[in-house]
């Protein structure tokens, strides 16, 4: 299978691919290519110009920044699984990266490939969304920021304007003791989640603080399980109240149904998802 | 229009006029002629086409050879040294980590880069490491007892050298 003919500019800074965009009618950005490359080969996307950032190594950096980590948007899903201040300051970001597809694909795909794609059964973006992380976007009048809760709008699209470039993206450090877990169900280690849960919790005294729980492949973008946290505030951290909380797992969701599973067993599966990230994320 | 490369394959420099959709593994074996690289699955799924791009396991199907301008890479020929097979090929061989041996050329590359990323693998994180190459063959026994095989000679080398 071959791609469709196409032209092809490298750019050698963020400004020369914001202009580049510019130029083409359906141009696209390429970064590892392992979202973009097997779509072109099924001839489901026939860009007529790619312009390649996959050189711009400025771009591959994961750095502390006062109380948040801001990581380039080249950085490689297989570094960022490895990455010490990460594993440190937010390791369920970590963590997720190394979920991703596996170790071949994971020395290519970049987060901001990752995040760009807005395809709702990817790992990365639900872990960002969990995370209030907030990224960073260079286009034809300058720098904006976006907060990962309004980026992702729908399947495969998000808040990117056609001459954007995602150059960064940053999440606040967690704070010591904070719990965290990502449950991926798959049913072969290669696979895409059917659902995956993130979830981060702050606990206080045997009650829980703060949780944030994260919903893969729930719906046509990452979702935040609202009605899971508001039923977790200030809950005691017991067994049976994160049993009753994960109940709430999908409201306010729409799975699909597809060769891999029903929305219905999506539907069931999310409750248990929650429950078992709940519980681990406690233990840690 | 057709694009200037510039690239090292197996230590050997080559130059070349390529169209900016050729895929990686395509110039490889069609244009090198080093068809040891095979391509399974074209959808990314198989490793079959594992080869080391700056050391790294990469599937050549999903890379463009435009994107190989200037780098260094490894494929199955590049292995073996002076007719001497490489610890990995030996320790499939010995340990008959292959049958029809489709997949093994990406099977190497990819142990090659769990080995260098990790000489310590635990049999848990060559299993792992493994989860991007398909073989329909052998059930997975002999491919991991080779490579395990494969790092613990290639740990006690590194120990024997570094004295
Ligand atoms: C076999 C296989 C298994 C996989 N399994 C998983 C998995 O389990 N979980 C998972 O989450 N993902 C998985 N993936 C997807 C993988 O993580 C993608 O590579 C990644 O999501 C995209 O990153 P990329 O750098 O390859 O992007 P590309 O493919 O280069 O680009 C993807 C899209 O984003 C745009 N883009 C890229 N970079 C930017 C940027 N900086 N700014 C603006 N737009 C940009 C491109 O124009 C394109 O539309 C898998 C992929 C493969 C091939
Ligand atoms: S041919 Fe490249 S992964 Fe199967
Ligand atoms: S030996 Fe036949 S596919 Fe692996």
């Amino acid at each position: 299978m071959i791609p469709a003919a196409f032209e092809y500019e490298r750019a050698e800074s963020v400004d020369q691919a914001v202009q580049l965009l510019g130029e083409h009618e359906d141009a696209k950005l390429l970064a590892g290519g392992h979202s973009l490359l097997p779509l072109m080969r099924l001839r489901l996307a026939r860009p007529s110009l790619l312009v390649d950032i996959d050189r711009l190594s400025d771009l591959e950096y994961v750095r502390e920044a006062g109380d948040t980590i801001e990581i380039g948007a080249l950085a490689r899903m297989s570094d960022l699984a490895t990455d010490q201040t990460l594993w440190k300051h937010c390791p369920l970001l970590a963590h997720v990266c190394g979920e991703v597809g596996d170790p071949q694909v994971r020395h290519r795909a970049t987060i901001g490939g990752s995040v760009a794609h807005g395809d709702p059964a990817s790992d990365p973006p639900t872990a960002l969304l969990t995370l209030d992380a907030v990224l960073v976007v260079r286009g034809p009048s300058g720098e904006r920021t976006v907060p990962a809760k309004s980026f992702f709008t729908s399947v495969f699209e998000t808040d990117l304007g056609p001459q954007d470039v995602l150059t960064a993206v940053r999440v606040p450090k967690l704070a010591s003791g904070t719990g965290w877990s990502y449950q991926k169900f798959h049913r072969r280690a290669i696979d895409w989640a059917i659902v995956g849960v993130a979830a981060v919790v702050e606990r206080d005294d045997g009650h829980l603080k703060r949780a944030a729980v994260g919903l893969t492949n729930m719906g046509s973008t990452p979702l935040r399980a609202s009605g899971v946290e508001s039923a977790l505030a200030g809950a005691e951290a017991a067994p049976q109240a994160l049993a009753a909380a994960a109940e709430h797992a999908p409201e306010g969701t729409a799975p699909v149904s597809d060769t891999n599973a029903s929305a219905e067993y999506r539907t069931e599966l999310s409750k248990i998802l929650v429950r078992r990230a709940l519980e681990e994320a406690l233990a840690r | 229009m057709l694009r200037h490369i510039s690239l090292t394959v197996n230590g050997t420099r080559h130059d070349a006029d390529v169209e900016p959709r050729q895929l990686l593994v395509y110039f490889i074996r069609e244009t090198l002629g080093l068809t040891g690289t095979n391509v399974g699955c074209d959808t990314s799924t198989c490793g079959a086409c594992t080869v080391l791009i700056d050391g790294r396991s990469v599937k050549s199907c999903t890379m463009l050879a435009v994107q190989a301008d200037g780098r260094d890479i490894t494929t199955i020929e590049g292995m073996a040294r002076n007719g001497d097979l490489h610890p990995i090929q030996r320790a499939f061989h010995e340990n008959h980590g292959l049958q029809c041996g489709y997949c093994t050329p990406g099977m190497i590359m990819a142990a090659a880069s769990l080995i260098e990323e990790n000489p310590q693998l635990s049999e848990e994180s060559v299993r792992m490491g493994l989860e991007g190459n398909l073989c329909r063959c052998t059930g997975y026994q002999n491919i991991v007892k080779a490579i395990l095989a494969a790092a613990e000679e290639i740990r006690s080398s590194a120990r024997v050298s570094s004295r």
